[in-house]
This record gives structure tokens, C-alpha cells and sequence, in this order.
């Protein structure tokens, strides 16, 4: 019985001991220092309440800021859903029908391969990648914007205050469809195939089927879908810092960067907390916001 | 709500009913439009017009599959133009391989130093990420004791605040135990923000492994801990498989992290490649080096590209169970 006491402890131990050091003890930490002037420098500090989130909503770049993640927030889910469903069912009912029944399009794995590939790049590939698509002289963009004479739309894309945010939303699109492409079809697949021959004999066109059919039987996926991309509509701390870092003139700001400057460039480590402590309450109010809305009753077969 | 497919369950219901008659008049009287397989008539007439379909789908598959291959394979074209090449047109193709371009990237832009950085940290961050994550998940999962539900809910907890929450914090901690700028200190944090998962998805498959193996193995006199590395550990296999993939490309492709821990004077010999790639982009910008950070950007691509285009599957399985917690 000792032994297996004692086993229990040396396997239980050095795992919370990392885990307790560096991960639960800063996000503690961070509830605290939100209530302090502290600059990093001075060894001391003193608390100030609520004063950092008096200042918060006040500040007029960190509304900036949270619009940005607003219009993400609103757009980057549905955008990124509607073209991973849209890809998906082509894939998984997009090929010839006959008498048999409705078949996946040809080369379906082909597609899933490929639609993976920006899934498995870090962020700071893909943002240096499109950072160089997106230059006015050597980009790729201009480049074939000239090749088929429509040189007066290559403009500076992340110069234009007017552009460089849907710029960088472009990308955030980019890169996250594919993962749900897959995802959906995986789901897709399990949806037996004479539901869908069904529908077909019955009359439905495609655009129906996809509507009334598979939207209900992949509702779920749909749901963890859209919960993980306003998770990185809340961030999109990376890709904006590579790209644009913000600018011109805060136009892509996102409250992630705002964090990180006001504590790593500007030293105000407290109000930086503040800000942090802001987005966890926005996270969890989506979260739960979003969770009272579809909730929606499963679909059995 | 409920999807009900009536017209596919008519006839099974159709032929439990049908009193049955002789069989071999039944099969005889049956119209060959249920014969589903005859070759000699290619589906006709109503069917037609939706071969275009197959046409249509295509059409907007592949353009996505353009739009994704694309700006990859024009960052490794262009690593092997001169930067005068880039300059007069994007998109034409390199006059001859310009290997200089890596070898500059390599050691010159000092992604060499950034892939071997990076290669090191995500080596020990992997090891003690999946060994402690399996300890924990192990005992999480078949060892009854006060307290095993708070810890689990501790550490699946960790998967739900965003790392911003904590960074100013984790800056501080990191920096007063003397391992800020080091890339030990990297190891253990990637090792520690992988924990949450990896503890969560193993105590589940470790609960849906047989307990008579573990039984029978106790009974033989075999102890805690020969059980768990040799009959435990060799049985999770496909779970430890799964969630080390992810735990590759989460720690490989950290962006955030590294830029907050590795930050200071001196601290650049440390950086990792995502670092590394970011920095070098923005020096481009003063020295005019494009091929350089075109090569050095494809050097940093092309082992994840060829690694996943090897284990697809698993990347994708694996992948997707990260997401799908």
C-alpha cells in the first residue's frame, strides 16, 4: 500500500511541479498585477484597484483595437465555414451520380492533402510568406495583378490603411479553411449514403441537400468549428504582428498586439495585465454567448 | 428534429410483408430497373445533365488547391532567383538554381543556427512533454485517490485561458528563476503549456485500454513501475502517437512564446526559427536580400511539407483530435 502511495507521488509530482511553476501560477499572477502601476523596472508597485480598467475604457487604441477583433469575430467564423462546408461536400458528394448513387468527387484525398498544407506551417512562415505576396514591387500579387493588365489595382496593399486589415483577415482565412475542409468532410463521411441518394430521387437540387441535409448532420462539427475560429478571431496576435505590426496607423491593430507593446515595448506591465484580464472575460462571454445561441437539438439517426 | 429516409426503408419493409411466394417466380417477375448492376446500360436519359456536376466541383477545387500551392511554390521558386530577378518580375521563373542563396540563408542569416535552436528545444520540450504528460495521465486514469478529480480538473483547465492572460507574468517568472533568454527555459515552458492536452487526451486513452493485462501483469509480481513503462506505455502506443504529432507541431510552429522568453542582449545566438524567419524578414527590408530570405524561408518549410506529405494521415488524425477536444 506504501508503494503504491509512493508511486502515485513520484509520478504525480514532477508534472504538477512544471505545470504549477509556468503555467498556473502566472495565469494567477496575472488577476494581481492588472491591479498595480507596475512598470517592470521598480521593484516596487502599488495597487491601484480598478483604476487600469478605468483607463481601459478609455483608450482610444485599444477600442481600436477590439473593433478589429469585433469585425474578425463577426466575419473570420462564417467566412471560414461557409468555404470549408462549400469545399467539403463537393468533396464528399461532389462527383458523378448514377444509378449506384451519389459519389465523392475523384481525387477527394488528393484534395484533403493539399488543402492541409498551410495547417502544418507556423504562423511566422505563413505571415512572412504572404508579407512578401502582398510587397507592392516584388509581390506575387501585384505581380500577376500586372500580368493580366489590371495594373491599377496593384496597389501598396499593406501601406493603404483602407486595405491592410482585410489583408490580414485574407490570410486568416487562408490559412484555417483547409483544416476545416477536412475536418467537415471527415464528418461528412459519416453520413450514410442513401440519405443522400434519398434526397436526390426525391427531387432535392445540391444546394438543398447541402442545406437541409448535411448543415443539420455535421451541426455539431459546425459548433466546435466556430468556437476554435472565434478563439483565433480573438487573438490573431501573430499573423497581424508579422504582417502589418498594426499598422498603417493602428489600421490592423488587434488587442493581442496592444498587450504585447504595452508590455514588451512600453514597460507598463500592469495595464498590460489589465488588458490580458479584459480579453479572458471576452473570450469566456463569447464562449458562453455562442453556446446559448446555436444550441440546437441534436440531430439523431 | 429528426431526418428520416422513408423512401430508403419502403423496401425492406416491402419485402417483410410480401407473403413470400415462390422465389423463383418473384426474381423472374421483377423489372430489371432493380438489377442495379448492368453494364450494358450506362445510366441515360433524367440522369444526364448532372455529369456536368463532377465538372463543376472540380472547377472550384482546384482553384483552392491553386490558391494553397501557389504562394508556397512561388516562396520556393524565388529562392532560387537573384534578387534582380525578383525585382524586374514576380512571377518569372529562375534563370538556374542559385543554391548560393541557401547556403547564404543557411549561415550568413543564421537560419542554420535558428533550425538547430529550434531542433533542440522541441527535441526536450517532446521527450518531457509526453513522459510527464503519460505519468500524470497514468494515475489520472487508474489510480483511485483523494484529490484525483481537482488535479485532473487543474490541468484540463489549462486548455480554456488564452496564453495572453498569462504572458506578462510567465515573463517574470521565467526571468527571477534565471532561464529567461535560455533555451532550457524554452524546453520547460513549451513542455509545461503542452501538458493540458496531452494530460487530457491520455487519461481518456488510457481508460479505454483492458484492465485484465494490467491484472494479470500484478499478479505475476510485476510492479507500478515495470507495468507502466513496459505493459502501459508499449499499449498506448496510437494515443501517445496522436497527441506527439500534435505536440510536434504546436511546439515547432510556437510563435508567441519564444518572442516573449527570448528576448535581451545576447539572446539572438538562442532564437528558433520562427523568430529567427520574422527577424530576418524585417531586416530584409534594409539590406535588400530577398532570394536570402526566400531560401531561408524555404528552408524552413520544406521538412514539415515533406514530413506531413509522408504521414498525412496521422498528421491529419492527430490534428483534429487536438482540435475536437
Amino acid at each position: 500500500m506504501r508503494g503504491k502511495r509512493l508511486f502515485i507521488a513520484v509520478f504525480l509530482i514532477p508534472p504538477l511541479l512544471l505545470y504549477g511553476i509556468f503555467v498556473v501560477s502566472p495565469y494567477a499572477q496575472a488577476f494581481q498585477i492588472a491591479g498595480t502601476d507596475w512598470s517592470g523596472l521598480s521593484p516596487t508597485y502599488d495597487f491601484i484597484g480598478l483604476d487600469n480598467f478605468r483607463r481601459l475604457l478609455d483608450d482610444g487604441y485599444f477600442w481600436n483595437a477590439l473593433r478589429h477583433n469585433g469585425l474578425l469575430l463577426l466575419l473570420l467564423p462564417v467566412i471560414t465555414i461557409l468555404l470549408g462546408l462549400f469545399f467539403a461536400s463537393m468533396i464528399a458528394v461532389g462527383g458523378r451520380s448514377d444509378r449506384v448513387g451519389v459519389h465523392g468527387v475523384r481525387g477527394a484525398g488528393f484534395y484533403r492533402v493539399v488543402y492541409f498544407f498551410p495547417q502544418v506551417l507556423s504562423v511566422a512562415i505563413i505571415g512572412v510568406l504572404w508579407k512578401e505576396m502582398y510587397a507592392p514591387h516584388t509581390g506575387a500579387v501585384n505581380g500577376l495583378l500586372r500580368a493580366v493588365g489590371l495594373d491599377g489595382l496593384a496597389v501598396a496593399w499593406l501601406g493603404d490603411p483602407r486595405f491592410s486589415f482585410w489583408c490580414v483577415m485574407a490570410v486568416l482565412i487562408w490559412m484555417n479553411v483547409g483544416f476545416y475542409v477536412v475536418l467537415f468532410s471527415a464528418a461528412m463521411q459519416s453520413i450514410p449514403r442513401d440519405l443522400y441518394e434519398a434526397a436526390l430521387l426525391d427531387g432535392a437540387s445540391r444546394m438543398t441537400t447541402l442545406v437541409k441535409l448535411t448543415v443539420p448532420l455535421v451541426w455539431d462539427t459546425i459548433q466546435v468549428a466556430w468556437v476554435y475560429l472565434a478563439i483565433i478571431a480573438i487573438d490573431g496576435f501573430a499573423i497581424v504582428q508579422i504582417i502589418t505590426d498594426g499598422g498603417p496607423s493602428s489600421s490592423s491593430d488587434v488587442v493581442g498586439l496592444r498587450l504585447y507593446k504595452t508590455a514588451f515595448a512600453d514597460g507598463q506591465f500592469g495595464y498590460a495585465s489589465a488588458i490580458g484580464v479584459a480579453m479572458f472575460f471576452l473570450t469566456l462571454t463569447v464562449a458562453a454567448m455562442f453556446l446559448r445561441v446555436t444550441r440546437r437539438d441534436r440531430v439523431e439517426l | 428534429m429528426t431526418v428520416r429516409p422513408s423512401p430508403g426503408e419502403t423496401p425492406p419493409n416491402h419485402l417483410n410483408r410480401a407473403p413470400a411466394p415462390a422465389p423463383a417466380e418473384a426474381t423472374a417477375s421483377t423489372p430489371p430497373a432493380t438489377t442495379r448492376s448492368t453494364p450494358q446500360t450506362p445510366s441515360a436519359g433524367p440522369r444526364a445533365p448532372r455529369r456536368t456536376v463532377p465538372v463543376f466541383s472540380h472547377f472550384f477545387l482546384a482553384v483552392w488547391a491553386l490558391l494553397t500551392t501557389l504562394p508556397l511554390l512561388w516562396a520556393v521558386l524565388s529562392s532560387f532567383k537573384s534578387d534582380n530577378e525578383i525585382l524586374t518580375d514576380p512571377w518569372s521563373l529562375p534563370s538556374r538554381l542559385r543554391w548560393e542563396n541557401w547556403g547564404r540563408a543557411w549561415n550568413e542569416a543564421h537560419i542554420g543556427r535558428y533550425f538547430l535552436n529550434s531542433a533542440i528545444v522541441v527535441t526536450g520540450a517532446l521527450i518531457l512533454t509526453m513522459l510527464l504528460g503519460a505519468m500524470a495521465a497514468y494515475i489520472l486514469a487508474r489510480y483511485k485517490f483523494r484529490g484525483s478529480r481537482l488535479v485532473y480538473y487543474a490541468f484540463v483547465g489549462g486548455m480554456m485561458f488564452p496564453v495572453f492572460l498569462a504572458l506578462v507574468p510567465l515573463f517574470f517568472v521565467v526571468r527571477n528563476l534565471g532561464i529567461l533568454g535560455t533555451l532550457p527555459g524554452l524546453t520547460l515552458v513549451y513542455a509545461a503549456y503542452s501538458l493540458p492536452f496531452t494530460v487530457f487526451f491520455l487519461t481518456a486513452f488510457f481508460r479505454t485500454l483492458p484492465t485484465s493485462v494490467a491484472e494479470a501483469a500484478m499478479v505475476d509480481g510485476c510492479g507500478h513501475y515495470r507495468l507502466f513503462f513496459q505493459v502501459m506505455l508499449p499499449m498506448a502506443r496510437p494515443g501517445l502517437v496522436s497527441v506527439g504529432i500534435f505536440n510536434f507541431l504546436f511546439q515547432w510552429n510556437q510563435y508567441v512564446l519564444p518572442i516573449v522568453l527570448m528576448q535581451g542582449e545576447d539572446a539572438e545566438q538562442k532564437w528558433v526559427l520562427a523568430q529567427g524567419l520574422t527577424a530576418l524578414a524585417v531586416n530584409e527590408g534594409y539590406q535588400g536580400d530577398f532570394s536570402g530570405l526566400f531560401a531561408g524561408m524555404t528552408i524552413a518549410m520544406l521538412p514539415v511539407i515533406i514530413g506531413y506529405l509522408i504521414f498525412n494521415r496521422q498528421v491529419q488524425s492527430g490534428l483534429a483530435a487536438g482540435q475536437l477536444r
